[in-house]
């Protein structure tokens, strides 16, 4: 059977293997909930008010028939007084209405509240993806954007955790979200991160993910500052079965503020279909109808944008474009947004990176909700599109398009004096509170861990232990406060105080409320006021500088105090001046001409070898293939062209050799157009010293009217320019800077270690 | 209150003199050196209905009205013990009640009790649409 097997292209059988491979890809099929945008399913917009202000039919269904959703929200968000004005614009003059800088975010906003679900998806389905980033980055609500963190870990580590909070406190995270892999070791999750949070800059918001009643009480006991499960679907089957009404959400959400905790609701794209009951729609229509919900319920903000069901919808064509689009449909609708971008949405490292571009390029409130801060094994809400293996390429993004995704590099030195502070401060509470003690190799263990896999720390049933006696005992913030107090860390305890400090005033409860270095800013001291080129947020030079310090960054001073590292050590080849070359005589003269800064202020190469070695390869290379080789420093150029043409019209032969310090070689004649070489290695990171001993012996042969194999040096797809082009151009403009116009050849008595000897 | 409230915000830096604790407290108040002391409890770090109005005048100066319901409603809630509230919610919750009239009891104390009339009106709206739509079937 398999005989016959018709030969496969091999291209495929390679594409087979990349990851992009694992993800999976959905066809559309409106019947089955697989619409992205529109399905034929969705009803077309509409709406009937009756003479007493009461909404009578909504997006095709009469009052009568109002499930939950559609009750409450005709019932709360359809602000009638705007609602005539709003139905009736035609939807494309509002989608363009959405990209014109001229058109306010506020007049906007007042058109939202008339407008039902179906319209509202209607206009923003008219977007293309690049159009709706712009519209995001004019409608999101505060000025400067942030970013949320997961702090969690496998082993729910209490340790692990109060470094890990310190960390992404320290990145500029302006909230950390943690949950835990066993629900009863909540309390020390919440205690640890509390405790971890409180280093350095002046803590952050924190939650704890947990059931409802339970999340309620860990933040009455000052242990966490905001809630984000308060989650809506948008059909009413899947939100019955989520264990929830409509009502009862907008309980919870009155509850939460009237305990001064934050609280944003949590939809997305994909839930429906997950939960069996998407009734056909489109799941933007149907994440239309959360967002709507959310709005009616007063809460201050939403997380969507898929969410757990971002992999899903972006299995669906387009379906990218649509997590985008709802999340413009939070904004619009004045909501706080903390954009998605959690979930891991692919193996697909190229489909990672370019999901979260746009996001960086418009800004959100919240650029993801929950960056895997530890990780991704670490991460306990399942790996995050971005994880603590990715931190640095995300820096490195925000740095490539000059963008705040709310983040800034983290040295190491400060890193692990944050960690050691976190570690030493949560043991101290511990020890005080009288919960456990944590012996100097556990901390250890957890200060310079990556992650779990590398602690040495409390056991399962310790920790539980903890956890149980911190509620048993009805702990609260404060006893964490004396207990800081008390251990002599007086500047944690004023941080925790602070925050627990503003849950009094009520100043974070407000639309896209954030606290940064003990101030609250939020949407409504610091709104975004976009209105096109020249407003809106820009980062100051400060923040600037911050952002774009990303490891590993060179300059002049770096490269050439690298190179005086690379000197040659004693005894090694040496090459002194004897005065002006003039043109040799034998016929099998091969001159190689080095560039100026070669082996005077240049020792090194690209590849690593010493030049020295590198001249010693060709000179012995040379003889080999019967040549005579000469060494002669060309002063008047340093491009590998005009080095290798220059050292050919010296050489007796007509053949020369060119070669620049970096490493760059070539093989000239005499008679022959200066770009029209005879060997060339132009990839010099790649070249061995074996070689540069080949190209010698080629032209060696060449001088008895040979036409040798040319050697190849392999390139297997590296980005060489990515790797060396800083370091290359900064190597060549010492060399540029060295040559003098007009400058005579010199000829060099080239010292090699046998002639040494 | 109309666009004023706008120049409060945040209060705990524009209008401290305006905040208070549940309990009374200052902002002030709220130090280290009071906890240790014994001054600051557990039952302090309680947000007050008057600072929850503040905050609805502040948002509905920006143009968010419902924003503002909501901390009305949370304004109510203040004064409702944890357990009264956890009980509430729960009931809200689809299948808890088993009648539309267990629910509207539930309003009916909030409001004698709490004078929680904004949070009775929601509860009572939920009685109506559940009733309506069928959801007093048992769950668990």
């Amino acid at each position: 059977m398999t005989q016959n097997r018709p030969p496969r292209w091999k291209r495929m059988l390679e594409w087979d293997k990349r990851p992009l491979r694992l993800d999976s890809f959905s066809e559309e099929s409106p019947e089955d909930g697989f619409a992205v945008l529109h399905s034929p399913f969705d009803p077309a917009p509409g709406l009937k008010v009756g003479p007493k202000g009461d909404v009578l039919e909504m997006d095709g269904r009469k009052a009568a028939d109002f499930d939950i959703l559609d009750a409450f929200i005709a019932a709360h968000h359809i602000d009638v007084s705007v609602a005539k004005e709003a139905m009736e614009l035609d939807s494309t003059l509002v989608a363009r209405m959405l990209v014109d800088v001229n058109v306010s975010r506020t007049e906007l906003e007042r058109l939202a509240r008339g407008m039902t679900p179906a319209k509202l998806a209607e206009v923003v389905g008219k977007l293309s993806a690049l159009e709706v980033t712009f519209a995001y980055s004019k409608m999101r609500q505060r000025h400067s954007p942030g970013n949320q963190a997961h702090v969690t870990n496998a082993k729910d580590d209490p340790l692990q955790l109060a470094a890990d909070s310190a960390i992404a406190v320290a990145l500029g995270f302006d909230e950390i979200e943690t949950t835990m892999r066993v629900a009863g070791n909540a309390w020390a999750n919440a205690l640890a991160c509390t405790v971890g949070a409180a280093v350095g800059r002046g803590s952050t918001l924190f939650q704890c993910s947990i059931e409802e009643a339970e999340e309620l009480k860990i933040g009455l006991a000052g242990l966490a500052t905001y809630a984000e499960t308060v989650s809506v679907y948008g059909s009413e089957r899947s939100f019955v079965d989520g264990d929830d009404t409509p009502w009862s959400k907008t309980f919870l959400t009155a509850a939460y503020a009237s305990r001064g905790i934050k609280a944003r609701c949590t939809s997305g794209a994909g839930a429906e279909l997950l939960m069996g009951y998407h009734e056909q729609r489109s799941v933007l229509y149907l994440e239309a109808r959360c967002l709507c919900l959310q709005r009616a319920m007063g809460v201050q903000g939403t997380q969507n944008g898929g969410i757990d069901g971002a992999p899903l919808t972006a299995s669906m064509p387009g379906g990218v474009r649509e997590l985008m689009a709802e999340n413009l449909l939070a904004v619009w609708l004045g909501l706080e947004c903390a954009s998605g971008n959690d979930t891991r949405t692919s193996e697909s490292e190229i489909r990672i990176g370019a999901k979260i571009t746009p996001y960086l390029l418009a800004g959100s409130d919240l650029i993801t909700s929950g960056f895997g801060s530890i990780r991704a094994y670490d991460n306990s809400f399942n790996p995050s599109l971005f994880n603590a293996e990715e931190m640095e390429d995300y820096l490195v993004l925000q740095r490539d398009f000059e963008v705040d995704g709310g983040l800034a590099p983290l040295e190491e030195e400060k890193a692990l004096h944050a960690r050691s502070q976190a570690v030493e401060a949560l043991a101290d509470v511990l020890d005080e509170l009288g919960l456990a003690t944590a012996d100097a190799d556990m901390k250890n263990s957890v200060i310079f861990a990556s992650g779990s896999e590398d602690t040495e720390t409390f056991t399962p049933r310790r920790t539980l232990q903890i956890s149980r006696d911190i509620a048993a005992r009805g702990l609260t913030a404060l006893d964490v406060v004396k207990a800081l107090a008390l251990r002599g860390r007086r500047d944690m305890a004023e941080n925790l105080m602070s925050m627990l400090r503003q849950r009094i005033s009520g100043d974070y409860l407000q639309t896209s409320a954030v606290v940064r270095d003990g101030r609250v800013i939020s949407a409504v001291n610091e709104p975004n006021n976009y209105s096109g080129p020249g407003t809106g947020y820009r980062m100051n030079q400060p923040r600037w500088d911050r952002v774009k310090a990303v490891r590993g960054t060179i300059n002049r001073s770096h490269v050439l105090a690298a190179e005086g590292n690379h000197e040659p050590p004693t005894g090694s080849a040496q090459l002194y001046s004897i005065g002006i070359a003039a043109k040799g005589e034998d016929p099998h003269e091969v001159v190689i001409g080095i560039s100026p800064a070669f082996g005077d202020r240049l020792h090194c190469t690209t590849a690593g070898h010493a030049v020295s070695e590198v001249l010693d390869a060709l000179t012995k290379g040379v003889l080999e293939g019967g040549g005579m080789p000469r060494v002669v420093r060309i002063r008047h150029t340093a491009d590998t062209s005009f080095l290798g043409l220059s050292a050919a019209h010296l050489a007796g032969s007509g053949y020369g050799i060119g070669v620049q310090a970096k490493g760059t070689a070539i093989i000239h004649q005499m008679d022959r157009l200066p770009h029209m070489n005879l060997e060339l290695f132009s990839n010099a990171p790649l070249v061995s010293l074996e070689q540069y001993r080949a190209m010698g012996r080629n032209a060696g042969r060449m001088t008895w009217g040979e036409t040798p194999e040319p050697i190849i040096v392999t390139n297997n797809g590296q980005a060489l320019g990515a790797r060396f082009h800083p370091r290359v151009a900064l190597l060549y403009a010492i060399e540029t800077e060295m040559t003098e116009p007009g400058a005579e050849p010199e000829e060099m008595f080239f010292a090699s270690p046998e002639r040494n000897a | 209150m109309s666009s004023d409230a706008r120049n409060l915000y945040p209060l705990s830096e524009k209008a401290p003199h305006l905040v208070r604790s549940k309990t009374g407290l200052r902002l002030e108040d709220f130090t280290v050196d009071a906890v240790l002391e014994g001054r600051v409890g557990a039952q302090d770090l309680a947000i007050s209905p008057a600072v929850l109005r503040l905050q609805a005048d502040i948002a509905r100066a920006t143009g968010r009205d419902r924003l503002a319901e909501n901390f009305e409603r949370a304004a109510e809630l203040v004064a409702v013990p944890q357990e009264t509230l956890l009980n509430t919610y729960e009931l809200l919750r689809p299948g808890r009640a088993r009648s539309a009239e267990e629910l509207r009891a539930q309003a009916a104390l909030m409001r004698r009790d709490y004078g929680a009339t904004r949070i009775a009106a929601m509860i009572e709206e939920a009685a109506d649409v559940c009733e309506r739509r069928g959801l007093f079937t048992k769950r668990f």
